[in-house]
């Protein structure tokens, strides 16, 4: 689903990422782990058409990031860290909206954000504004709006932060049932480790810009002798996990 | 062209929903039509045919030229990344918010031409409808580029910026008096602006004179500021794509 080799990004002088190689298999729910700054934000992304890689080739969902980045923006979904909704427009409006973008008519549209709403426990909040939502509320709406067009791959940035623990085990129960249901596959950043252990069939940890540490949690952790991903983050990174974290 | 549909009508329905933001563009050309412009109609300077259009261009750099003010608020809310992220062209991005910044003028537009009638403008209808269809090519133009100086600068900088910045240009299109009264240093510099020539086409057209080399470099120049306009934006929406 994504087939990512040597990957780089320079900012002026600055090399935020220096060569990533990375394979994710359909189906599979993929955390992508690092300290702030290590260039996770940054590899995200380049992977989602936002940012023009340096050097290195990607296919992403069967499309050439290079040569198609319009077919990689039709087959993704992409759930930003901050959110996608205006404050103060009616979130039904915005969904019909996005929906449209990607070809479906206004009645499809409709349909379609109807059963989506349902699907994640928001029915009937179309006229509402999401200033009147909770934090897990807003993330469910947030999925909701990348997944609008059915895509093959989701990328979710730091999808439960600022969540209280019950939000956030009930939007990693929502993840599942998404991949279990569609086969959708999942590629996720997150600051929390237990969320990555519990969630995620597959860990890849990022530091200064380079892939250091990867395979499913439990493999992580026999081969560190670690009891926890926390330890394991510790060990490849010398560093914590939250550390310096907004969240 | 669906998806410039849907993104011109969303953002249609969103400006009327929201009246105080359609009249609040009009105010400035508004205030000079009803407070300076009887002053300018007995000075002998020229009539209401004269100071119309310059207000037609007052409107422009004063409507169209906020407009970038709305994807601040966009950038923001990450609502712009979301757009960014559909495999809709750039350019219609673009175009979804300028077709809404241009059917907004065109409505402003007409109010003023309504007031100004009723203050005593008189003018060939034929000129008035192709002197509003030129106001809307030159917005389109303003438009883009404050969209593209929008994206370009810190979000709290525009507003401060853009209303500063509006203020010489539409001094300088002789927009108030007419430029032939003008120093031959201003005269030059002001030939240095686009919207001079705006102005002047649009002034050929409210006198009938429809075969004049005036219209004609107003045209020509208002589609060269439109099509310029529309490249810097789209480039600037494209910018950091893969």
């Amino acid at each position: 689903m994504i087939h990512a080799r040597g990957l780089t990004k320079t900012f002026g002088p600055v090399e935020a990422v220096r060569g990533i190689d990375l394979d994710v298999s359909a189906g599979e729910i993929v955390g992508f782990l690092g300290p702030n700054g290590a260039g996770k934000t940054t590899t995200l992304r380049m992977l989602t058409t936002l940012l023009r890689p340096t050097s290195g080739t990607a296919t992403v969902a069967g499309a050439d990031l290079f040569a198609d980045p319009a077919g990689v923006r039709r087959r993704i979904g992409y759930v930003a860290q901050g959110g996608a909704f205006a404050p103060f427009s009616p979130v039904g409006e915005e969904l019909v909206l996005q929906a449209r973008l990607y070809g479906l008519t206004r009645e499809e549209a409709r349909e379609r954000v109807t059963a989506l709403l349902a699907g994640l426990d928001l029915p009937g909040v179309e006229e509402r504004t999401t200033v009147t939502m909770s934090g897990g509320q807003k993330r469910r709406l947030d999925i909701a709006m990348g997944l609008l067009h059915r895509p093959e791959l989701l990328f979710l940035d730091e999808p439960t932060t600022g969540l209280d623990p019950q939000s956030r085990a009930n939007l990693w129960d929502h993840v599942r049932r998404l991949r279990e249901r569609d086969g959708l596959t999942v590629f996720l950043t997150t600051h929390y480790l237990e969320e990555a252990d519990a969630l995620c069939d597959r860990v890849l940890i990022i530091d200064h810009g380079r892939i250091v540490a990867g395979g499913t949690p439990d493999e992580l952790k026999s081969e560190h002798g670690a009891r926890t991903l926390d330890d394991v983050f510790l060990a490849v990174t010398g560093r914590e996990p939250r550390e310096g974290a907004a969240a | 062209m669906t998806a410039l549909a849907a993104l011109t009508g969303h953002y249609l329905r969103a400006s009327f929903g929201n009246r105080f933001s359609l009249v609040f563009g009009a105010i400035q050309p508004f205030l000079y039509l009803v407070l300076f412009g009887p002053l300018f109609d007995r000075s002998g300077v020229g009539s209401w045919a004269v100071l119309v259009p310059g207000l037609l261009v007052q409107l422009g750099l004063t409507s169209a030229g906020m407009a970038g003010f709305t994807i601040v608020f966009d950038q923001r809310f990450g609502v712009l990344e979301r757009l960014r992220v559909t495999p809709v062209s750039r350019v219609t991005l673009l175009l979804g918010r300028v077709l809404r910044d241009s059917v907004v003028l065109l409505i402003q537009a007409v109010l003023i031409v309504v007031a100004a009638w009723a203050l005593g403008l008189r003018a060939p209808l034929a000129g008035v409808l192709a002197a509003l269809l030129l106001i809307t090519v030159l917005s389109v133009g303003m438009a883009s580029l404050s969209y593209a100086a929008a994206l370009t600068m810190r979000q709290e900088l525009f507003a401060p910026v853009m209303s500063t910045v509006v203020i010489p240009l539409m001094l300088l299109s002789g927009a108030l008096l007419p430029m032939s009264l003008a120093p031959a240093w201003l005269d030059v510099v002001s030939r240095l602006t686009p919207f001079r020539y705006a102005v002047e086409g649009l002034r050929a057209l409210f006198a009938g004179s429809y075969a004049s080399s005036a219209l004609l470099w107003g045209v020509v120049v208002s589609l060269v500021f439109a099509i310029v306009g529309v490249a810097l934006g789209t480039s600037r929406f494209q910018r950091e794509n893969a």
